[in-house]
C-alpha cells in the first residue's frame, strides 16, 4: 500500500556548513542521516525523523535544523493536519496509535491559571537568605491525636507511624526499568539520596545495583507483580500500589517482548522475549475492601515498618475513591493527573481519559477534610509538575508533596519528543539498548537532577518567604494564598479559591 | 532452637509439641496472629502448628526459609502471599488469593480454594486437593523457576488468564463431573496448562495441543507428588487422557499498536 | 446596623485582619481586683488601637454563680432575642437572665446585650454521651452559626465574662459599667482593624467556654490552620485568627489533654534541625507533636495572651515578629504589648523581660512560681 502519510519533520542541512563529519549519523538512532558516496554528500530520510533534536545539538557545525513539515492541507480547525494524519495512519495499519510522554493538548494546564500571594504591610515577608524557612515534609499517616502519659515526666504514648522524610517536597515518580535503562534509574537514585528525597523504581522490579539506594527508594507493586518478592518489598523505604496512572487510566500496560532481554526478564521474573503484560486491574482487587486486603498483606509482609502508598489516576470520582483509600489503611495517596506521562500509551487514552490534577487534588483534599480523615493519609500530586511554582500551588491546594517524572527526564536531556515507546531514545533515556544507554552518564545526569531540585528548593523558599510563611506545613491546603485567573465560577468553586482581585 | 522465653510461656496459646510449636489461634486478629508467627520464626522455631484458624489472613506473608506450617481450620485470604520458601499444609478450605505472588515454597490444601489461587506466582508449588474458584493461576510467570499449580478438582472460569510462565495441571478427579471452565488461558503468552479430561472453551490467545513424551513425564511427576500428599492412586489418574494448552504467541500485543 | 458575626465581612476578604494592643494581669493569690489598673494599662497603649474595637475578659467575676455557664449575648433585634432564648430554654436550664448593665458612653450603635446563667440539660448531655463542655460548645457554635450575625454568644465560660464592642477601651469600660465588677485576672484588648469597619461582634478578645484569646498580628497560616481545625469539628465562622487560635487551644488542651507547656511545641515548634539534634525521647515526642498537629503550626507574626480559669499564658510567634513583654511584681504577673503599660500600673517590678520567639509564659493561681518555659528548656 502506498503511504499517504507525509513526513512529520523535515531535516534541513546547510551544505555550506556541513563538513560531512557524520556525527549526525552516529547520533540519530532512527537512521535518518546517511552518506551518499556517489554524490559525496549527506542526505536524510525525513520520514524517520521524530524531532528529538539530538543531531541538532551534536552537529559541530550547527548545520542541522529540524522543521515541522507544514503540509498545506486546507485550513480547518476541526480537521487539523494532526487529525488527518491519525486517520490516514490507522487506515494504513489497522492498529491503535501508540505514543509516549504526557498528553499534549492545550487548555488542560490549570497551574498557569493560579496565582500566588505575597505579604504586604499586615504581615512581613521573610527573606529566605537570612531566616530559616523549612520545607521538610513527612509523608505517612498521622495519628488523630497525640496521647501522653502525664505522671511526672511527659511520656509519649502514641506510637509513631512509619513516615517518609523529604527534605524537599518533590520526589521522582515511578519510572520502570525497561521503560528506561539502569543509568537513568541510577541517576535518579543518586539525586534522591543527595537531595534527601525518594525515587520510585516503577513496576519493573529492581536491579541489584540499586539495592544500595534502598533508603531512598519507593518500590512499586502493580497488577503485573513483576519482580515482587519479599526482599524487594523490604528493601525500599515505602511500597506503592499502583492502581492507575494519569497517562492511561483504566488500562494496563505492556512492555513489548522485543524489549524483554535477559536482564529485564530476570528482574521481572518472566521468560525472555514475552510481552510483559500489566493487566488493567489487580486481579486481587475488584473492590475497595480488596484494596485494604492488599495494603495489609504488604504491611504484614514487611512487619508494619513502611508506609504503603496507593497511586490512582485522576478520574471523575477521584474524591470518593480517595476517601475509600484513606480508609483502607494506606498511608499515602498518589493522584496522577491527566497530563501525567508514560513510556507508552494508546494516544486516544492518553489524550482523552482522566481529569486535570488541579481539580482532583482540590476535591480530594476538600473531601478528606470534610470527612475528618485528612490526617489519615498524605497526598502526593503527580502528573504535570514543571516548576517550583507548580509545586507551591499544588501544596496550597492541599498536596503534601509532588512527584516529578517528565521534569526529571527533561533535566537529563529528554526533549519530550513523545517517542519513548520505540525504545530508541537518542538521548539514552527511554531505551534499554546497551549502546544507546551509554549516552546517559549517571554521574552527570544525577548532577543535573540535583541542581534542578536545589534550584527549586531555593525558589520554593522564596515564594514561602514572600507569603510570610516559614514552614511548608502552613502552606498545605492554605488556599487563601491562591487566586484564579480566567476561570469560570464553577472552576473556582471546585478549586475553592477566589478570582484574582477579590 | 531457642527455648521458649518467659513472654512466650505467659501466652497460654502456645504449646511445645514434637518438633514444632503449637499456636491456638482462636479469636486472634490477623495482625496478632501474624505478629506472633513472625516472632516465633525469629526465635528459631521451624515447625508451627496453627489450630483453630478462623479466617485469619496473610498467614505466612513474606516469610522465607525452611519452615513448616500446619494450619488447621479455615484460613482467610492471601494465605502465603509473597511467601518465599516455607511449606504450608492446610487441613481445611482456604479463601481467595492463596499463594498470591508467591516466590518459593509449597502450599498443600486438603480441601478447596477460592479465587485467584497462585496469582502472579513465580516459583514454588501449590497443590489443591479439591476445586478452585475463578482465575486460578492468573498471570503466573517464571524466569528460571517454573511455578506449579496442581488442582485435584475442577476450576472456575479464566484459569491461567494472562499466564506468562509456569505449569498448571487441572485433574478433575471427580469422575461424576465434567469440566465447565470457560475462557481457559485468556491472554496467555507463556507457560502451559495440562487438563485431564475434556475441555472445550478456550480463551483468546490460547490453543490446544496434544501432549508429547516430555509433557507426560512432567504430568506423571506432578501427579505422583499430588497422590503422595493426598493419598490417591496415581496409576488410575494417569490413565485418562490429557490435553495441553499453550499460548498462540509470546507477543499477543505485538500487532496491536502503531 | 452591622451583623454580629461571620457575614460582617462586607468585602468578602479571606479573613479579618487587625493590629492591636494586648494587656493581661493575673493575681496569683486569686485575689480579686477592680478594673482600674487594667484599664489604665490598656489605655496607655492608645496609639496601638484606633477606637474601632476594645474588650475585656474578666475571670472570677461571678462567684455567686460559679457553677453555672455565664452566657453574654449580643442581639441586633428582639426577634433574634426571642429565637435564642427559646433555643436556650430547650437545651439548658436558664437559672437567671438579665440585661447587662450599661450606661451612656462614647460608643456607636451598641446592640442589645444580655446575660444568662445556665446549666446544660443533663439528660441531653447524657444522651449525646459528650462532656458538658462539648455540649455547651456545640450549642454555642450552632446558635452563632444559625443566627447569621443577628445574635452572637460572645462569652460562655463559668465564673468569667467578656465585655467588648466598638470604641476605645475607656468607652467600652464606661459603657459596660466595669466599675461594678472585680476579678483575679483581666485580659484587655484594643483593636486596630485593617480591613473591616468596626463591628461589635468582631471586637476582641474572642472567647469560647472559659478560653479567652487576645492576639496581635496576622497568621499567614490561617487557611491551613482553619482547614485542619474544621476536620476536628470546629466551625470557623468569624474569619479571624483569634478564633482559630482559640479553637487550637481548646482542641489541644481541653480535648487532647496536651499539657499547656507543650502547646508552643505545636503552635510554634522548634525547627526540624533542632529536633534532629535532640535526645531520642525528646525527639520522638516533638516529632509526634509536630507531625500530628502540623496543621496547627502558626505562621507569621503574632503575639498572644490566652487565658482560662486560673491561668494566663503569653506566647509570641517563633520568629518573634510581634512584641510581648512579661513583668512580675508582688503577686502579679503581667503580659503586655509594651512594657510601659505594665510600668504605669506598677512602676517597680521584681522582674521584667521581653519574651523570645516561641517562649511561653504561664501564670497560675496558687502555683508555686511563674513558669517560664523556653525552647531551650526542652532540649
Ligand atoms: S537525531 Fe532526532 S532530530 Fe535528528 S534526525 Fe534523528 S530523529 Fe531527527
Ligand atoms: S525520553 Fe527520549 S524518547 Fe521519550 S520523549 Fe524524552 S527524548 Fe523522546
Amino acid at each position: 500500500m502506498k503511504t499517504y502519510l507525509p513526513p512529520e519533520y523535515i531535516v534541513k542541512r546547510d551544505v555550506k556548513l556541513c563538513n560531512k563529519c557524520k556525527v549526525c549519523i552516529q547520533q540519530c538512532t532512527y537512521g535518518v542521516h546517511y552518506y551518499d558516496e556517489k554524490e559525496d554528500c549527506m542526505l536524510s530520510r525525513d520520514e524517520n525523523c521524530v524531532n528529538c533534536q539530538r543531531c541538532v545539538f551534536f552537529c559541530p557545525k550547527h548545520a542541522i535544523i529540524i522543521r515541522k513539515n507544514l503540509v498545506s492541507y486546507r485550513k480547518n480547525h476541526h480537521w487539523t493536519s494532526e487529525v488527518i494524519t491519525a486517520v490516514k495512519k490507522q487506515a494504513e495499519t489497522g492498529r491503535a496509535i501508540l505514543t509516549g510522554m504526557g498528553c499534549d493538548k492545550p487548555n488542560l494546564t490549570y497551574w498557569d491559571k493560579l496565582l500566588l500571594n505575597a505579604s504586604q504591610v499586615t504581615n512581613p515577608s521573610i527573606d529566605p537568605l537570612r531566616e530559616p524557612i523549612e520545607i521538610r515534609t513527612y509523608l505517612g499517616k498521622k495519628s488523630k491525636q497525640v496521647e501522653l502519659a502525664l505522671t511526672g515526666e511527659v511520656v509519649l504514648k502514641t506510637e509513631l507511624t512509619p513516615q517518609l522524610c523529604l527534605e524537599i517536597p518533590v520526589m521522582f515518580a515511578a519510572i520502570s526499568y525497561g521503560a528506561v535503562n539502569l543509568n537513568v534509574q541510577e541517576a535518579l537514585a543518586r539525586a534522591a539520596v543527595e537531595c534527601g528525597t525518594y525515587f520510585n523504581c516503577g513496576e519493573g522490579g529492581l536491579h541489584p545495583n540499586l539495592y544500595r539506594y534502598g533508603d531512598h527508594l519507593i518500590v512499586q507493586v502493580a497488577s503485573g507483580r513483576f519482580g515482587v518478592h519479599p526482599e524487594y518489598l523490604n528493601i525500599g523505604a515505602a511500597i506503592e500500589i499502583k492502581i492507575g496512572q494519569g497517562a492511561k487510566p483504566g488500562i494496563g500496560g505492556h512492555l513489548p517482548g522485543e524489549k524483554v532481554g535477559k536482564e529485564i526478564a530476570e528482574m521481572r521474573m518472566i521468560p525472555v522475549g514475552t510481552d510483559a503484560l500489566s493487566p488493567a486491574p489487580h486481579h486481587d482487587i475488584y473492590s475497595i475492601e480488596d484494596l485494604k486486603q492488599l495494603v495489609y498483606a504488604l504491611k504484614e509482609a514487611t512487619g508494619y515498618a513502611k508506609p504503603v502508598a496507593v497511586k490512582i489516576a485522576a478520574v471523575h470520582n477521584t474524591a470518593a475513591i480517595a476517601s475509600g483509600i484513606a480508609r483502607s489503611g494506606a498511608d499515602i495517596i498518589v493522584i496522577d493527573g491527566v497530563l501525567g506521562a508514560t513510556g507508552a500509551a494508546p494516544k486516544v487514552i492518553r489524550d482523552n481519559v482522566g481529569i486535570p490534577i488541579e481539580f482532583a487534588l482540590a476535591s480530594v483534599d476538600e473531601r478528606l477534610r470534610n470527612e475528618g480523615i485528612r490526617n489519615e493519609v498524605s497526598i502526593v500530586a503527580s502528573g504535570s509538575i514543571r516548576s517550583s511554582a507548580d509545586v507551591v500551588k499544588a501544596i496550597a491546594l492541599g498536596a503534601d508533596a509532588v512527584y516529578i517524572g517528565t521534569a526529571a527526564l527533561v533535566a537529563m536531556g529528554c526533549t519530550v519528543c513523545q517517542r519513548c515507546y520505540t525504545g530508541k531514545c537518542p538521548w539514552g533515556i527511554a531505551t534499554t539498548d546497551p549502546e544507546i544507554s551509554k549516552r546517559l552518564n549517571p554521574e552527570e545526569a544525577s548532577r543535573r537532577l540535583i541542581n534542578l531540585l536545589n534550584a527549586w528548593g531555593i525558589e520554593i523558599k522564596e515564594m514561602l518567604g514572600g507569603m510570610g510563611i516559614n514552614s511548608i506545613e502552613s502552606l498545605r491546603g492554605n488556599r487563601e494564598q491562591l487566586r484564579g485567573i480566567g476561570l469560570s465560577e464553577s472552576e473556582l468553586r471546585i478549586l475553592n479559591i477566589k478570582p484574582a482581585g477579590r | 532452637m531457642e527455648t521458649p522465653t518467659e513472654t512466650l510461656k505467659e501466652l497460654s496459646r502456645l504449646k511445645i509439641e514434637e518438633g514444632a510449636i503449637g499456636v491456638n489461634a482462636l479469636e486472634m486478629r490477623s495482625y496478632e496472629l501474624n505478629a506472633l508467627i513472625r516472632d516465633l520464626v525469629k526465635k528459631g522455631f521451624k515447625g508451627l502448628n496453627l489450630y483453630n484458624v478462623y479466617g485469619q489472613r496473610y498467614i505466612g506473608a513474606g516469610l522465607s526459609g525452611d519452615i513448616t506450617f500446619k494450619v488447621y481450620g479455615t484460613p482467610g485470604n492471601d494465605l502465603g502471599i509473597f511467601m518465599n520458601g516455607p511449606n504450608m499444609y492446610v487441613y481445611g478450605n482456604v479463601g481467595d488469593g492463596c499463594g498470591n505472588t508467591m516466590n518459593d515454597g509449597l502450599i498443600a490444601v486438603y480441601g478447596h480454594a477460592g479465587d485467584i489461587v497462585g496469582y502472579s506466582m513465580r516459583g514454588g508449588k501449590i497443590f489443591i486437593r479439591d476445586d478452585v474458584g475463578y482465575r486460578a493461576g492468573i498471570h503466573m510467570k517464571g524466569y528460571r523457576t517454573a511455578p506449579t499449580l496442581v488442582i485435584g478438582g475442577c476450576a472456575g472460569d479464566f484459569i491461567g488468564e494472562y499466564m506468562a510462565g509456569g505449569i498448571i495441571l487441572l485433574l478433575g478427579l471427580d469422575e461424576s463431573r465434567r469440566h465447565e471452565t470457560r475462557f481457559i488461558g485468556t491472554g496467555m503468552h507463556g507457560g502451559v496448562i495440562y487438563v485431564r479430561g475434556k475441555i472445550t472453551h478456550l480463551g483468546k490467545g490460547a490453543k490446544m495441543m496434544d501432549i508429547d513424551e516430555n509433557d507426560l513425564r512432567v504430568i506423571c511427576e506432578l501427579v505422583k507428588q499430588f497422590c503422595d500428599l493426598f493419598n490417591f492412586n496415581s496409576s488410575k489418574i494417569i490413565k485418562q487422557e490429557f490435553t495441553k494448552i499453550v499460548p498462540v504467541s509470546h507477543r499477543p500485543y505485538g500487532r496491536l499498536y502503531t | 446596623m452591622r451583623p454580629l458575626s461571620q457575614v460582617n465581612n462586607p468585602y468578602k476578604d479571606d479573613k479579618n485582619i487587625d493590629a492591636c494592643a494586648l494587656f493581661g494581669m493575673i493575681n496569683i493569690e486569686g485575689t480579686r481586683f477592680p478594673f482600674k489598673d487594667p484599664l489604665k494599662a490598656i489605655s496607655n497603649m492608645r496609639e496601638r488601637g484606633n477606637g474601632l474595637g476594645a474588650g475585656f475578659a474578666v475571670y472570677g467575676i461571678y462567684p455567686d454563680h460559679k457553677e453555672l455557664y455565664a452566657f453574654h449575648v449580643m442581639y441586633l433585634n428582639r426577634q433574634a432575642k426571642r429565637r435564642v432564648e427559646k433555643s436556650l430554654e430547650e437545651e439548658f436550664r436558664v437559672v437567671l437572665s438579665e440585661e447587662l448593665p450599661t450606661k451612656e458612653a462614647k460608643v456607636s450603635n451598641p446592640p442589645l446585650t444580655w446575660r444568662y446563667f445556665v446549666e446544660p440539660n443533663t439528660s441531653k448531655v447524657n444522651e449525646e454521651k459528650i462532656t458538658e463542655d462539648d455540649y455547651v460548645m456545640k450549642n454555642v457554635m450552632r446558635i452563632n452559626v444559625s443566627e447569621r450575625g443577628k445574635a452572637l454568644i460572645f462569652s460562655s465560660g463559668k465564673n468569667m465574662g467578656v465585655f467588648k464592642g466598638v470604641g476605645y477601651p475607656e468607652d467600652i469600660a464606661e459603657y459596660f459599667c466595669l466599675e461594678e465588677y472585680e476579678g483575679y485576672m483581666w485580659i484587655c484588648h484594643s483593636r486596630y482593624p485593617t480591613n473591616t469597619p468596626g463591628w461589635w461582634g468582631g471586637a476582641h478578645p474572642f472567647s469560647l467556654l472559659d478560653w479567652t484569646v487576645a492576639h496581635n498580628g496576622e497568621l499567614s497560616s490561617y487557611g491551613a490552620n482553619r482547614r485542619f481545625l474544621e476536620a476536628y469539628g470546629y466551625k470557623c465562622t468569624m474569619q479571624t485568627d483569634t478564633e482559630v487560635l482559640t479553637y487550637a487551644f481548646d482542641l489541644l488542651v481541653r480535648k487532647h489533654k496536651i499539657p499547656l507547656e507543650l502547646v508552643p511545641k505545636i503552635l510554634t515548634p522548634p525547627f526540624w534541625d533542632e529536633i534532629d539534634q535532640m535526645q531520642q525521647k525528646q525527639k520522638q515526642l516533638l516529632t509526634a507533636l509536630r507531625q500530628t498537629y502540623s496543621g496547627l503550626l502558626m505562621n507569621g507574626p503574632f503575639s498572644l495572651i490566652v487565658a482560662r480559669q486560673g491561668q494566663m499564658i503569653g506566647l509570641p510567634d517563633r520568629m518573634k515578629l510581634r512584641p510581648l513583654t512579661a513583668g512580675m511584681g508582688g503577686s502579679f504577673l503581667y503580659l503586655s504589648s509594651e512594657e510601659a503599660a505594665i510600668r504605669v500600673v506598677q512602676p517597680t517590678l521584681d522582674k521584667v523581660w521581653n519574651l523570645t520567639g516561641g517562649e511561653i509564659v504561664v501564670g497560675m493561681v496558687k502555683a508555686p512560681a511563674f513558669v517560664r518555659l523556653q525552647l531551650a528548656t526542652m532540649r
